[in-house]
């Protein structure tokens, strides 16, 4: 199954190589991705394959050694409040409440109508009631709601999300997969999400790129074919998984 | 060209102190030239050396008193909550009273001289080293502490083995920033107490015929030797075995 | 219900400063000095000070020469530190500058304040500026310097120009550092003005117990002085902690003790 044209997001003969003291490091090789609007994508690869580092030239943090990409047909050249990028951890500006991180990038709206997307998104996220707590009050899970409250305030076009659960415990990691499915239900978004977890993967995304080790490139692209919500005793979704960890190299037996 | 800007920025203020100096109205302020000539007037007559090795000597003297005893006086009261408990507010009361300000009751318990010197300075280094050092306890992760008592080791050999070698990285900034202290008080006690050394030259320099020239010159040495007690200390920081304590 | 480690936490200072007085006390008795004061003394003294109404006037000079001199260096000090802190090369070029000026003791300024400002007020304000400028300047561009490099980027994602991003993130985000700076500059602006008025001035606490001295041998003057400047310096830095409690701040303080 292709992406339908024209595509959202269009990933062009990107390459990327680092200077170091020593030799230059070659971290990603011609990668080509196209991602069409309102999918979601998971970019799947172990630490430090350079899934990251992909995820900060989309977003227009670091320039591409060569290729290019384009969002909406127009080159990336920096960033952008309309594709806002979530992160691990610590994202969230500790000395703004709740309602502060989630207005920070509405200074241009007039005080009614910020009120009211503060609001909104505050309630979407499952925040309601703690719009005067600091995030030093709030849980692992808590903050990277309200991170994607902020992302989401500002109705962007895209979102990066690179490895947001990933310093949450396991359970609170499940919780926040569906939350994330609801919140996507309510305001449909392109999101490109990096992670090194295949469960993840698989529980979250319309397709999978799997990134192989440094110098990274696509080794291949898994459509998950499975309806929402997943089942996940279902036998379609241990074979995807299956198949995943067969493309990453990894044994099926500890 | 990185390493360049240092230098022009010191250059530019040399030059705005040539400036400065050519364009006043008392004629008494010197220009740099003035000043390097008077540190070799300063350095021929001998005064120079002299007056260095008598405020470092005092330092010295005043500093590494104050080490010995506050450093394991405050490993103590952080060992030993109660002792904390106790003298902490004692401590926080008498630390914001300036050294100087003591410089009537040394002078009457020590006289006009070294010891009073000293005696100032080593109040001055006392007290920050001895919170520091109660802190740098207090802030020994309880998980090593909880390791040696598991291994066994009494309370000594926890004092010594554990948490001695966890606070040393803290210990070390303390120990720079009381020394950097203990050279500004020596100074200004010089300035009030004593008959030699560079804080007396700048004020003798002064009341003794307006030589602005050897004030600035005493000024700069000052400077300029505080400089390097500070960097050899910050050698201290960045032996190997003590990187561990500054985070990356 | 007071627990018990409640009733230590005020039993055990007070109990081991009744007993310092006490020891005090006692050592005045039996060493038969004259001269140094004892806890009475001292206390009766005071009362004599603010009987003649000069208490309030010194307390009161010397807090509005930390006030000015104080005053200068925050409103110099904290823009001149977010730019060093902001420009690397800034901070590579005056850093030296800074290095070595540091180590001179404010009051080795004396000389060449009371040249340039004479025998006024200018003078220890001049010198309690010097004193409180360098740590706020340093604490503040190291609060720059040391703002995640993540925040920076979640400004810029926004969509915030550099002078947006310098006021709604670089500052709030140093401004924890900024404070610990403002607060070991206001504990040194008052050690500096104390000392400053005993060379210069003839008012204000340091005058006072330089004075008490000299005009008399009256050391109950010069403790009952001593006292009131640890106080009100106690004062001070119980004062500039509380900002730190703020909770807009409070999050950079996370695991420190004193």
């Amino acid at each position: 199954m292709t992406a339908p044209a024209p595509s959202k997001v269009s990933v062009q003969g990107v390459s990327m190589r680092f200077q170091t003291d020593g030799s230059p490091i070659e971290v990603l090789t011609s990668i080509d991705l196209d991602v069409a609007d309102g999918e979601f994508v998971c970019i799947l690869g172990p630490s430090g394959c350079g899934k990251s580092t992909l995820l900060n030239i989309l977003g227009g943090f670091l320039k591409a050694t060569s290729g290019q990409v384009l969002i909406d047909g127009q080159p990336v050249t920096g960033p952008d409040p309309r594709r806002i990028f979530v992160f691990q951890e610590r994202g969230v500006f500790p000395w703004l409440t709740v309602e502060g991180n989630v207005a920070f990038g509405l200074f241009r709206l007039r005080p009614t109508e910020k009120a009211e997307r503060i609001a909104h998104y505050v309630k979407l996220v499952g925040l309601s009631g703690f719009e005067n707590a600091y995030p030093q009050e709030l849980s692992g899970g808590m903050k990277q709601r309200l991170e994607v409250a902020r992302a989401l305030a500002v109705n962007p076009d895209v979102l990066f999300l690179d490895e947001p659960f990933g310093a949450l415990d396991s359970i609170t990691r499940l919780v926040m997969r569906s939350e994330l499915l609801r919140i996507r239900r309510a305001e449909k978004k392109t999101i490109l999400f990096v992670t090194h977890d295949i469960d993840e993967s698989v529980q979250l995304a319309d397709r999978v790129v799997v990134m192989s080790t440094r110098p990274a490139t696509i080794r291949r692209i898994v459509d998950i074919d499975m309806t929402h919500p997943r089942d996940l005793s279902a036998p379609r979704y241990n074979e995807l998984r299956d198949l995943l960890l067969g493309e990453i190299g990894l044994a099926h037996k500890i | 060209m990185k390493r360049l800007l240092p230098f022009s920025a010191i250059a530019a203020l040399v030059a705005v102190w040539f400036w400065a100096a050519h364009h006043q109205t008392s004629g008494l302020f010197p220009d740099p030239l003035q000043v390097l000539l008077g540190l070799v007037e300063l350095l021929r007559r001998g005064l120079l050396l002299k007056y260095v090795v008598a405020s470092l000597f005092r330092v010295s003297w005043g500093y590494l008193l104050a080490v010995v005893t506050a450093i394991p006086i405050g490993l103590l009261l952080g060992w030993y909550r109660r002792g904390e408990q106790a003298l902490n507010p004692l401590l926080q009361l008498l630390r914001p009273i300036s050294p100087l300000a003591w410089i009537p009751i040394s002078i009457l318990w020590f006289g006009v001289g070294d010891v009073a010197a000293i005696f100032l300075i080593f109040l001055a280094s006392f007290l920050p080293l001895a919170v520091a050092s109660m802190n740098a306890v207090r802030n020994v992760p309880p998980n090593l502490l909880r390791a040696g008592r598991n291994f066994g080791l009494s309370n000594r050999r926890i004092l010594t083995g554990v948490i001695l070698p966890a606070s040393l990285p803290q210990l070390i900034v303390a120990l720079r920033i009381s020394l950097g202290v203990a050279w500004l008080v020596v100074v200004a006690a010089e300035m009030i107490a004593v008959n030699s050394g560079l804080g007396f030259l700048i004020v003798d320099a002064r009341n003794a015929g307006n030589r602005y020239d050897l004030v600035v010159a005493g000024m700069v040495m000052i400077g300029l030797i505080g400089l390097v007690l500070d960097v050899s200390i910050r050698q201290l920081e960045k032996m190997k075995a003590l990187k561990w304590g500054y985070g990356s | 219900m007071p627990t018990r480690s409640d009733v230590e936490r005020v039993l055990l200072p007070v109990g081991t400063a009744a007993l310092a007085v006490l020891v005090w006390a006692l050592a005045v008795r039996f060493s038969h000095t004259n001269v140094f004061p004892s806890p009475l003394r001292v206390l009766l003294g005071l009362k004599e000070l603010l009987g003649k109404g000069v208490l309030g006037h010194y307390v009161g000079d010397s807090l509005r020469r930390v006030a000015t001199g104080y005053f200068l260096a925050l409103v110099i000090g904290i823009p001149a530190g977010l730019a060093l802190g902001w420009h690397p090369a800034l901070a590579s070029a005056f850093n030296p500058v800074i290095q070595m000026a540091r180590p001179i003791s404010p009051l080795a300024w004396m000389p060449l304040a009371i040249l340039w400002f004479g025998v006024s007020e200018a003078a220890p304000g001049f010198l309690i500026f010097l004193g409180a400028f360098f740590p706020i300047v340093v604490s503040a561009m190291n609060g720059v310097k040391s703002v995640p490099a993540m925040y920076l980027q979640a400004g810029r994602n926004f969509g915030l120009s550099t002078p947006r991003l310098l006021a709604r993130v670089v500052f709030p985000a140093a401004l924890p550092q900024i404070l610990v700076g403002l607060r070991i500059a206001l504990g040194i602006a008052w050690i500096v003005v104390v000392a400053a008025e005993m060379i210069a001035v003839d008012s204000g606490l340091g005058y006072l117990i330089i004075d008490s001295r000299n005009a008399g041998k009256r050391y109950d003057l010069v403790v009952a002085g001593m006292l009131l400047i640890g106080v009100i310096g106690l004062a001070l830095d119980m004062v500039a902690r509380r900002f730190e409690k703020l909770r807009t701040v409070r999050w950079g303080f996370q695991g420190e003790s004193a």
